[in-house]
């Protein structure tokens, strides 16, 4: 019987024990891991993904799925910083459109899920393709240079020696917990994914609850992209390919169904820093980055695996 | 009655017991079926039976005692060598291919086929001369989608029987058809008796069980009670060993007298499912609904609720006309609706009880920024699920972990922390016991002695006349004819809902 509780004690906490031995073991491996600017470092890397995971837990909890957040990126970062060379316009305005044309793109997909009842994949991967064509058509496929200092400065300054991304991501995985976890809104999200008749039966408006929630998903897109082109200094059109699926893996190893229902911000935060971690301790062991593809598959593949084990 | 006393037992099961984390479903339980018997295995919710006919069916593997075929042990491991023994089940959730033809899925998983290639012509007509041998009049190239769920049912029992099935169990078949369709069920069922099949059949229905019955065994928390022939046993002693104590007043009476009209509908039509509904119900009255399955009666009492709403017609409460187009309006008006199926539209099976109590209500507990007061939400659930009665462990108890039953009471709770003044109900105790039943009643009851309005739909005719004031008859979507109290003749309601 006692065996049997701390088996169902670390399956549940699965994903953390995984995520600290994975730590124990890389800190060993290589010195340089636990090092603090290693750490910063980690986590600005992963703040990009983080912003997109936090939008994508409330989608997957819903049930649905967001395939366009790489292309949203890609388009509310060239759309901002055409806004933000040098002595254009005050800094709102390039961060203010980035978020606009990203909630935009959310908004049309949760729309067109909602009310026309399109399958969120066929949907978003519209969109995906929408929007990237939008930012290459938007900067005729060059990507958008010189931009302001200001600008600059959200992805390249600290505050109180921290990472200002790290900073950004830190505030949505609060803004989110406490929507997801705390407010009407969240407990109507979980509805929605969990039984969509039960909780129109019980008053909510499940197409307003989808819309808000890819809308959500957008804008958090559209501020990744803003952080993404502020830190490497230019809006590629090329830019976040692949990032919808490091989002979806992330959510998907910290434990949230795919199909709807159930999942919590803080499964998709250690869901991030496993992506995260791994990735910067692969580098430091100078394992390939095809390589680093392959591990990544396989994590993927034992979370899901253990999840299903879980809550049989 | 059946001359199985002179023939040995086909199926012996011995001293069968098997445990769950926590409960002991079964408990060295023994039992025996004959061929040619149809055996009724009666019981509450929880009591064990499903364990055991998933045991037999291979579902589940038992923790120890033994099961003969005639006469020789037998292991079950899985479901294949179940079938593989005889012994075929047909769930009371249908597991078919709605895609797929009736003739693919009598034949799923063993086509005749050559090289690989199905044999399409052999298939149909195979599948032909099995459903004409059972006089079911069903195109092997329709859709199995299409079939009406008795339908279904009916072909599930012919692809049991065509895999040469010599034990046929039926876990609660009536439960979501009409009489009509029971009563041919039960021809195609004493027919397969006639070719010597034992059937072992679950069924909460106390009317058809000592209809069909030859033996009837009892089980309660786990352990046998009896067995014993249908023909030797009465009602309430079988009720009595159901639930181990006395159920007197299954319905008590009602004292209040019904107020005013609270509720009225006038010519509410919607399109292929009712047609110009008018009815009112007063305050503290019930008012009952009888049809069958595809009258409208659902269609309607959902439409009430703008789920979807009507087309044409008006709703008017206490006089003041309402106009509602989802169940939010309904519910600022004052209505409430538990659904006809919990599974599928009252609960969201992934939450909690606590989750699943409030989540009609939310927005009453909410502060600053749409947080929800916990403490409030906390107080508001412990507090109606206390007045149920509702049995969890602790609020935060996944619903899912509860009885059919007590996920019921949980539906009910959510709806009353409504506070409506006209509550609907879409069959409140379906496939829940008898236990459970009696409790749903008497809070039926009291709501309305406390002069709750109450509009109900139901498939169970006893339940209709002990609860209602009133019983409204709805036949193809139309209403057919109403009875009073002093008028309620079990035959004449029937007739007025039969096609």
């Amino acid at each position: 019987m006692k065996q049997k509780q701390i088996f169902q004690y670390l399956s549940r906490y699965g994903i953390l024990v995984a995520f600290l031995i994975l730590i124990l073991l890389l800190s060993l491996l290589s010195p340089a891991f636990l090092k603090t600017t290693n750490i910063m470092n980690i986590l600005r890397q992963t703040s990009v993904n983080g912003i997109v995971a936090v939008g994508m837990t409330f989608v997957i909890i819903l049930a649905g799925i967001d395939l366009s957040v790489g292309s949203v990126i890609a388009l509310a970062a060239v759309i901002a910083a055409s806004f933000a060379h040098s002595g254009d316009y005050p800094l709102i305005v390039p961060v203010f459109a980035g978020l606009a044309v990203g909630g935009l793109c959310g908004f049309l997909n949760g729309f067109v899920i909602a009310k026309r009842k399109i399958a969120p994949f066929i949907m978003t991967l519209a969109m995906m393709t929408i929007a990237r064509g939008a930012a290459l058509v938007y900067t005729n496929g060059r990507p958008v240079i010189e931009l302001s200092d200001s600008y600059n400065k959200i992805g390249g300054s600290y505050f109180l020696g921290i990472p200002l991304p790290v900073i950004i991501f830190i505030i949505i995985i609060f803004i989110g917990w406490v929507l997801l976890s705390k407010t009407v809104f969240g407990r109507h999200v979980y509805a929605t994914g969990g039984n969509t008749t039960a909780a129109a039966l019980s008053g909510i408006k499940t197409g307003k609850i989808t819309i808000w929630v890819y809308t959500l998903a957008g804008i958090l897109s559209g501020l990744a992209g803003i952080v993404l082109s502020s830190r490497v200094m230019s809006g590629s059109p090329a830019t976040g390919q692949g990032y919808e699926l490091d989002a979806i893996a992330a959510v998907v190893i910290g434990g949230t169904r795919l199909t709807g229902g159930v999942g919590t911000i803080f499964g998709t935060i250690v869901g991030v820093l496993i992506i995260g971690v791994m990735n910067n301790g692969l580098d430091l062991l100078n394992v390939s980055s095809y390589w680093q593809l392959v591990v990544k598959g396989i994590i993927i593949l034992l979370a899901v695996v253990l999840e299903k084990k879980n809550s049989r | 009655m059946n001359n199985s006393d002179d023939i040995s037992p086909f199926l012996e099961i011995q001293r069968l017991s098997k445990s769950f984390p926590g409960t002991v479903a079964l408990d060295e339980v023994s039992l025996n079926v004959c061929r040619g018997e149809i055996h009724s295995l009666m019981g509450e919710n929880g009591a064990g039976k499903s364990t055991l006919m998933k045991i037999l069916a291979g579902i589940y593997q038992k923790d120890s005692g033994q099961i003969l075929l005639n006469g020789q042990p037998v292991e079950i491991q899985n479901e294949r060598q179940a079938l593989q023994s005889g012994i075929a089940m047909v769930h009371q959730e249908l597991n078919n291919f709605p895609e797929m033809t009736v003739a693919e899925n009598i034949f799923a998983g063993r086509e005749p086929s050559r090289l690989g290639m199905v044999k399409k012509e052999e298939l149909n007509s195979r599948a032909g001369i099995i459903l004409q041998e059972f006089h079911l009049n069903i195109d092997p190239h329709t859709k199995m989608g299409m079939l009406s769920i008795s339908e279904m049912q009916l072909v599930e029992i012919v692809k049991a029987i065509s895999c040469n099935a010599a034990i046929l169990i039926l876990d609660e078949p009536t439960s979501a058809i009409s009489s009509i369709d029971a009563d041919f069920l039960f021809e195609v069922l004493q027919r397969l008796k006639k070719q010597g099949v034992a059937i072992i059949y679950i069924s909460h229905k106390m009317e058809e069980v000592f209809r069909i019955s030859d033996r009837i065994t009892v089980l309660r928390d786990g352990k046998w009670i009896s067995t014993g022939y249908s023909t030797e046993i009465t009602r309430d002693e079988l009720i009595h060993k159901m639930v181990g104590r006395e159920l007197k007043e299954l319905f008590p009476d009602r004292t209040s007298i019904p107020g005013d009209t609270v509720l009225e509908v006038k010519n509410l039509s919607r399109q292929n499912a009712f047609i110009d509904i008018s009815l009112s119900v007063r305050k503290g009255e019930v008012l009952g609904i009888a049809g069958l399955v595809g009258s409208g009666r659902s269609e309607f009492i959902k439409s009430i609720f703008g789920f979807p709403p009507a087309d044409s017609g008006e709703i008017l409460v206490m006089g003041k006309r309402v106009h509602i187009h989802s169940p939010g309006d309904a519910m600022n008006n004052g209505f409430a609706l538990v659904p006809e199926d919990r599974k599928l539209a009252g609960l969201n099976l992934l939450g909690t009880v606590m989750f699943n109590t409030t989540l009609a209500v939310l927005p009453r507990f909410a502060g600053f920024g749409g947080m929800i007061h916990r403490t409030q939400e906390k107080q508001a659930a412990g507090y109606i699920a206390s007045q149920l009665q509702v049995k969890s462990g602790t609020m935060n108890q996944l619903i899912s972990n509860l009885s059919g039953g007590n996920q019921q009471k949980v539906v009910l709770a959510k709806w009353l922390l409504v506070e409506p003044s006209v509550l609907l109900l879409d069959e409140p105790t379906r496939g829940i016991d008898i236990g459970a039943k009696s409790e749903i009643y008497q809070l039926i009851n009291k709501l309305a002695m406390e002069g709750m309005s109450i509009l109900m739909v139901s498939s169970e005719m006893t339940e209709l006349m002990g609860l209602c004031e009133r019983i409204i008859a709805f036949r193809k979507g139309k209403i057919s004819r109403e009875f009073d109290r002093s008028g309620f003749n079990q035959e004449h309601i029937l007739a007025a809902i039969m096609n």
